[in-house]
């Protein structure tokens, strides 16, 4: 019974070890059509519609969510000290820098890659893609590629909107509710956020995510096992791997930028 | 999948107030817009530059004119700082630079006091005159140790 169970620590590293194998694989087809392929502008139009047209409410509610608590949590606080005044700088600094970014990786990870995980698995579970394949056209090429370069593009984008966003909403609780200088708030926010340690780690970090689920998506789509059950589970598995890999990945990025 | 005239529209549109997002971040926020002047060096020797970093401004009367490019550890061990600013000023030989903060405990920036002289500095010149950082601890500590020495006015220091 032991060595069974040390037994199956074994075989799920392996299994871990060759998933990783697997979509390194993957990745590469990927960006051999990137490549090698002509490129589909009409495809990656639409998948830009999918992710990033489509996605735009929920961020956009969500970052005005978020920068009204900021805002509210960030007051509560720097009154007790007097510093007020440094709203800004506080609000700006952690969407920039942290909230942005991974706010957004997480809410498009829901909200368009289980979607995009859920498609391609269903296109596998009713043999669309072996249809393709029969026509000598390359799947990944037709349908896997698009999708992913769509997220990689969509995300930075969606990231900016979502801060923007977030940073209105701050600026409508401190300044419009609880009256903080509104000159003040904007100046403190761009006193404090600079571009080169700030605006660019946090567009880096969202191409990253972007890379990230755009892959962990289509991948786990790809290899769906072609039932009910296996498509529910590539989505699943998205969902979760995805978010653990963008705060993971998030720990990493702000380490070696040096934020 | 036929090609829809308003889905591009609308892609386009997605994508202007993306890029309107990352401009707005990149420069008003951001602060890209600032392009320093290049090319007017100073250098200044201070015995304590306190918490003075790269990129901190320099100003003069409370306007910023550039900021600092480089610091470091000259021959006799003491803080070297390379200053970056605006070509079209005129500052005379004998002007002062000093460490000061933004309030008590706020950023540490490099003032700079014009002189009299008519002679003006030229890019790579030294700043003859310096005033180092004072720190909040250093005040403290010649508070208590040196009351009765007659205080000697915070490190000011001709070099």
């Amino acid at each position: 019974m032991r060595v069974r169970s040390i037994e199956a620590i074994g075989a799920r590293t392996l299994g871990f070890v060759s998933e990783l194998g697997r979509m390194a694989f993957f990745a590469g087809h990927v960006a051999l059509t990137l490549v090698t392929r002509r490129p589909r502008p009409g495809r990656v139009v639409q998948e830009i519609y999918d992710v990033g047209v489509l996605s735009l409410l929920i961020v956009c509610g969500s970052g005005l969510a978020v920068g009204a608590v900021l805002g509210l949590q960030g007051y509560n606080t720097l009154v007790r000290f007097g510093a007020a005044e440094s709203l800004g700088a506080v609000v700006g600094l952690s969407l920039v820098r942290e909230l942005g970014p991974v706010l957004t990786g997480l809410l498009v990870t829901g909200r368009a890659g289980s979607a995009m995980a859920a498609e391609i698995g269903t296109m596998v579970a009713t043999e669309q893609l072996d249809g393709l394949r029969m026509m000598a056209i390359d799947p990944v090429d037709l349908v896997v590629t698009p999708k992913a370069v769509a997220m990689v593009f969509a995300m930075p984008l969606l990231s900016c909107i979502f801060t923007v966003t977030a940073i209105f909403g701050g600026y409508l609780v401190g300044v419009v509710l609880l009256g903080v200088d509104g000159g003040n708030y904007l100046t403190s926010l761009e006193s404090a956020v600079d571009f080169e340690n700030d605006v660019a780690g946090s567009l880096l970090k969202a191409l990253v995510f972007g890379v990230l689920v755009g892959l962990i998506a289509t991948f786990r789509g790809y290899t769906s096992k072609p039932t009910a059950a296996g498509v529910s589970q590539a989505t699943t598995s998205t969902v979760v791997v995805a978010s653990v890999s963008i705060l993971v990945f998030d720990y990493f990025i702000t380490a070696l930028w040096g934020m | 999948m036929t090609p829809s005239p308003i889905r591009d529209f609308v892609v386009g549109l997605f994508v202007l107030v993306g890029l309107g997002a990352v401009a707005y971040l990149s420069f008003q926020v951001g602060g890209l817009s600032y392009k320093g002047p290049v090319g007017f060096h100073l250098v200044a020797t201070f015995g304590e530059i306190g918490g003075l970093k790269v990129r901190a401004p320099v100003v003069i009367s409370g306007v910023r004119v550039g900021q600092v490019e480089r610091i470091t550890l000259d021959s006799n061990l003491r803080a070297r700082v390379l200053l970056d600013i605006d070509p079209k000023l005129k500052l005379s030989v004998d002007s002062t630079a000093a460490i000061r903060t933004a309030g008590l405990l706020g950023d540490q920036f490099v003032a700079l006091v014009p002189g009299a002289e008519e002679e003006y500095l030229k890019s790579g010149d030294q700043i003859a005159y310096t005033e180092s950082a004072l720190g909040l601890e250093s005040l403290v500590s010649k508070l208590v140790t040196g009351l009765g020495s007659g205080g000697s006015g915070g490190g000011e220091e001709k070099k």
